[in-house]
């Protein structure tokens, strides 16, 4: 438990001490020492629930079980190798004028709170809690988008607000639907503790449930980035620092799909209907398909990946929403795997169009004889995530492809459309920038691309054989989520 | 149930609840933003007032709390807030044309409608009190987000932000006599904060395009660039 | 006996009126920081309109000089419709609501007349402008009404009344919508201050008094008293139906006279809160009448509506 808190409380003090004292220290390193801590102490607490099981805190404010404690890592493993890209990148900004000392101050202390909203989000027991740190989320990245100040990420940071907190609102009234439908049959101070709900699911009113779901989903869909409700998430990932869309795309995406299952898993205690898991693979599949629709008419690189983030997390959504073991056991390994390989992605990103100077993906040319490290982290990020067979996402794709299959097989070739779709969509992008000839006047960038190599390696290892302690990790949320376990 | 046999505090939610409800639609059809800011610190202060009066009735100190944070911040704070905004930047002469009142009006009445509509299966559980105040809050939070559509401004825009958690925190003070402490501290540290980046935001957006019409935040669309 | 009451209540409302509207004006003018008439300044000047000629124009009809005693006692007539200082009268349990909208419509409908009978342009404009508000006021006045029918079950004023005190203190959303409409209406109706101005006689702005620009005299004095009695009416209206507490149910000379002190605490109340809001708030532009009375038939509506689906058992 004390890992639990301390993992809450280090991502604090960086706050803390980022807005005060921030100046005076190498900010982009003490950040990458924070998220380094925050990591071992998270992988204490993997080891610890995964030998006792689940921890309920003593005051049952926290809960770790093995769902999210595989997200607690991953969320802090991809704050600790964005934080290491973070500093280099950020630091040639400020060379570029772009930034100011507070700003950069602004910055790191808003990394902090948003890693400290994302693991609030993961470790409460409480749905309440949830949904404000959800909501923290948002208010802490919402000034990040809006880090350089000019009239477009301005309009970004406004949009990306004003969408959240609408839509995040709908989620506050389905949770007060589901705090409404507890206090029928519970104590009121304790009637919104997941654990309490989770028990007595059974007696829940399931008209109530189902009508709180939709606003849940709703509302957490708009932070999922669902379409019609994703039309924040381009602007909000082109806009802001490179670090912030790896992190937004790698990390909150994941945490509000996170609140959006454990809320299906009460209406699915209390009713019997599937009426949430319809829902969700109806969105989900919209999502996926408009998704990779979009991705052809992109001439902005971050646009670009933002919608491929809009795509897979439809996939992830469609996957969850099929429920049954083999379906929630693809989707979790294709969150893992989509985090790893989109922020891989967006750090190499991040560093092309520092190569280039611009964002528009005319201006980038010929990355691979300008930096061929840059170039080639692109390429084999993308071939990642497109789906190619040695890497995990293959894997994932192929599961969620294959339980589709058995469930629903009249999807599968929407499904087959979709991905290929996506997949010319990214590479009619992708191949002009990396080949070609090294265009005039763009040079190499000081770049660290140990997260990129870290990040994809860890794919590749997923796609060819995933280790035995993680399939087991896997199986056993696997088991909390769906009832059964897949092997 | 008719309504002479319920209690005096069920008669109270409800007259409260139509009240709410009536400021709503009277923020929907306003043109003039001093007068939207008012209508809106009505409101607030409706919802204070109700808030006193479910801890009042029903013994729940905790209530107190939260009637006195949603005075001081949706009353007070938020109100004053924009209207400095609205008198700093010369916009309280202008009164913005709704070109499309009488269909934007419509649109909330169906919305109410709707709401009843959604809400319904919850009858069957309980008394049509809790449908009634549920089903009032939720077209609150519609009509705020009308309210948004329909209006260009940026103080406009949360002035709706707002009225949607008034929607939400009224659900929450009827339905469920409050939600737990925490959740109810944390909801309201959220406002304020968002308050305050409104506040920064209304800055920014005029440093940038030196006006707070929303209509001119168009830069960023699907294919551009 | 109770015709005797019945008759008693009626003169007390013709009697009164003039008080109403002098306590009014005493009101308004301390709140303004003027010197204020004498409460008793109306009498005075009903008195000595009443001893002055009537002067009639030469064009004028018949019509003309018989209007003021119609409009008179039109309104004379509606006021026995209304409970006073007791329920339970045989005047208003004979008629109901609607006869008393009927009977200021009746008024209104010869003022109007007459005003454009001279052929002035003042008294065409002004009757122009009184049917046009009037035929907006109307529907909101008995959207207002029916709300409170609705929950008595009856269109009898005197029964409505009875109903509500009986069923004690209940709060109900549709009758705040419905108090805030008839306020609304009363306002517009009698011609107060956001509609009209009763002080004054700008050319531009005016409506009642643009109608009755042509008569002198006694006629001047029954019309000016009409008026009194008409704004004393909505008052009594407003005070009785929504807070009846008071009113005398049984015949006895203390529940009557108890009944008659109630009501004058309430009509000066009122008449407080009217002379603030007048004081506060400026007219409005003649075209934005509509709106503002389209507002009074929403909350009207609202009342309604809030009564079918808020209060209706299920």
């Amino acid at each position: 438990m004390i890992a639990a808190y301390l993992v809450l409380l280090i991502p604090f003090i960086g706050i803390v001490f980022f807005a005060i004292a921030g100046h005076k220290t190498d900010m982009g390193k003490f950040n990458i020492w924070l998220n380094a801590v925050c990591l071992l102490a998270t992988v204490w607490l993997a080891v610890n629930v995964l030998n006792i099981g689940t921890i309920l805190s003593p005051n049952k404010a926290f809960l770790i079980d093995p769902f999210n404690v595989y997200l607690i890592v991953l969320t802090a493993f991809v704050g600790f190798t964005t934080s290491i890209f973070s500093s280099p990148y950020m630091a040639h900004e400020k060379e570029l004028g772009k930034l100011t000392d507070n700003r950069l101050k602004l910055y790191y202390s808003m990394y902090q709170g948003f890693m400290l909203a994302m693991y609030l989000v993961l470790t409460t027991n409480n749905m309440g809690i949830m949904w404000v740190a959800m909501e923290g989320a948002t208010l802490a990245t919402v000034l990040l988008v809006s880090l350089y100040r000019t009239p477009e990420s301005i309009e970004a940071a406004w949009k990306y607000f004003i969408l959240c907190g609408v839509g995040i609102a709908q989620a506050l009234f389905g949770t007060i639907l589901l705090y409404y439908a507890a206090v029928q049959i519970g104590d009121g101070e304790n009637a919104l503790l997941w654990s309490v709900l989770y028990e007595n699911a059974a007696h829940l009113n399931p008209e109530i449930l189902q009508i709180a779901f939709v606003f849940l989903l709703i509302g957490y869909g708009t932070k999922i980035g669902l379409v019609p409700l994703h039309n924040w998430l381009p602007d909000a990932h082109s806009e802001g620092p490179t670090p912030m869309s790896a992190v937004l795309s790698g990390l909150l995406l994941n945490d509000a799909l996170y609140a959006v299952v454990r809320n299906k898993m009460l209406v699915d205690g209390a009713s019997h209907n599937n009426m949430a898991g319809y829902l969700m693979m109806g969105f989900g599949l919209l999502s996926f398909l408009v998704g990779a629709l979009f991705l052809h008419r992109q001439k902005d690189i971050k646009r670009l990946f933002s919608y491929s983030s809009i795509e897979h997390m439809g996939m992830m959504t469609f996957a969850f929403g099929i429920g049954g073991p083999m379906a929630t056991f693809a989707a979790l390994l294709h969150m893992t795997v989509h985090s790893l390989t989109k922020s891989a992605i967006f750090v190499t990103v991040g560093h092309a169009s520092q190569v280039a100077g611009s964002q528009s993906m005319g201006k980038i040319r010929g990355l691979i004889k300008t930096q061929p490290k840059v170039g080639w982290g692109l390429l084999i990020g993308t071939i990642a995530i497109a789906g190619f067979p040695p890497f995990g996402v293959f894997t994932s794709e192929f599961l969620v492809l294959l339980a589709t299959m058995h469930g629903y097989p009249w999807l599968a070739p929407l499904l087959l459309l979709g991905i290929g779709i996506a997949f010319a969509g990214l590479f009619r992008h992708i191949q002009p920038m990396v080949y070609g000839d090294k265009p005039e006047g763009q040079l190499p960038v000081k770049a660290n691309l140990w997260p990129v190599i870290i990040h994809l390696g860890l794919v590749l290892w997923l796609g060819l054989a995933i280790p035995s302690f993680l399939a087991h990790w896997f199986s056993q949320a696997t088991l909390l989520i769906s009832g059964s376990t897949p092997l | 149930m008719n309504i002479e046999q319920t209690d005096f505090y069920t008669q109270a939610i409800l007259s409260m609840a139509a009240l709410v409800g009536l400021t709503s639609f009277l923020m929907l059809g306003q043109g003039r933003l001093l007068r939207l800011i008012f209508v809106f610190a009505l409101q607030g202060l409706l919802l204070t007032l109700t808030t006193a009066l479910a801890a009042y009735s029903l013994d729940n100190p905790h209530l107190y709390i939260s009637a006195a944070l949603t005075l001081v911040l949706k009353v007070l704070f938020v109100p004053w807030m924009l209207r400095r905004e609205v008198l700093l930047m010369n916009m309280h002469r202008d009164v913005q044309a709704l070109a499309n009142k009488t269909t934007v009006m419509l649109g909330g009445a169906s919305l109410m409608v709707f709401s009843y509509y959604v809400l319904h299966p919850i009858v069957q559980t309980t008394s049509p009190v809790m449908l009634n105040a549920l089903a009032v809050s939720l077209s609150v939070v519609l009509l705020g987000m009308l309210l948004m559509i329909s209006h260009r401004q940026a103080v406009a825009h949360v002035v709706g932000f707002m009225s949607i958690e008034n929607g939400l925190f009224f659900a929450a003070i009827v339905a469920t006599k409050g939600m737990p402490m925490v959740v109810e501290l944390g909801v309201a540290f959220d406002v304020l904060v968002a308050a305050v980046l409104f506040g920064i935001f209304f800055l920014h957006i005029r440093t940038s395009i030196d006006s707070l019409d929303v209509d001119l935040l168009n830069r960023l669309n699907e294919v551009d660039k | 006996m109770n015709w005797l009451i019945a008759i008693l209540q009626t003169t007390l409302f013709v009697v009164l009126a003039p008080l109403l509207a002098g306590w009014l004006k005493w009101c308004k003018c301390h709140l303004q920081n003027r010197k204020a008439p004498s409460l008793l300044q109306p009498y005075r000047d009903l008195i000595k309109l009443t001893k002055k000629q009537p002067v009639v124009s030469e064009q004028a009809s018949w019509l003309f000089i018989k209007a003021p005693y119609i409009i008179f006692s039109a309104t004379v007539l509606a006021a026995t419709v209304v409970p006073l200082i007791a329920v339970d009268l045989p005047t208003s349990a004979s008629a109901d609501v609607i006869v008393m909208v009927g009977f200021f419509a009746f008024a209104r409908f010869f003022l109007a007349l007459a005003g454009l009978d001279v052929g002035t342009a003042f008294g065409g404009m002004g009757s122009s402008r009184e049917m046009t508000i009037s035929s907006l006021a109307e529907p909101a006045m008995l959207m207002a009404v029916f709300t409170l029918t609705m929950t008595a079950s009856t269109t009898n004023l005197s029964g409505a009344i009875a109903h509500v005190l009986h069923e004690g203190l209940v709060l109900r959303p549709s009758f705040v919508f419905a108090l805030f409409a008839l306020i609304l209406v009363a306002i517009a109706e009698t011609g107060r201050v956001p509609v009209d101005n009763p002080a004054t006689h700008l050319e531009l702005t005016m409506i009642h008094e643009a109608m009755i620009l042509e008569f002198s005299g006694r006629h001047l004095a029954l019309i000016e008293w009409a008026s009194q009695l008409k704004l004393m009416l909505y008052g009594v209206l407003i005070a009785n139906i929504f807070f009846p507490w008071g009113i005398a149910e049984s015949f006895g000379a203390s529940a009557l006279g108890y009944g008659l002190l109630a009501i004058l605490g309430k009509l000066m109340l009122l008449a407080v809160f009217l002379a603030i809001a007048e004081t506060l708030v400026a007219k409005m532009r003649l075209f934005r009448v509509q709106e503002y009375l389209s507002f009074a038939y929403l909350l009207g509506l609202l009342g309604m509506l809030s009564h079918i689906i808020l209060e209706a058992s299920r």
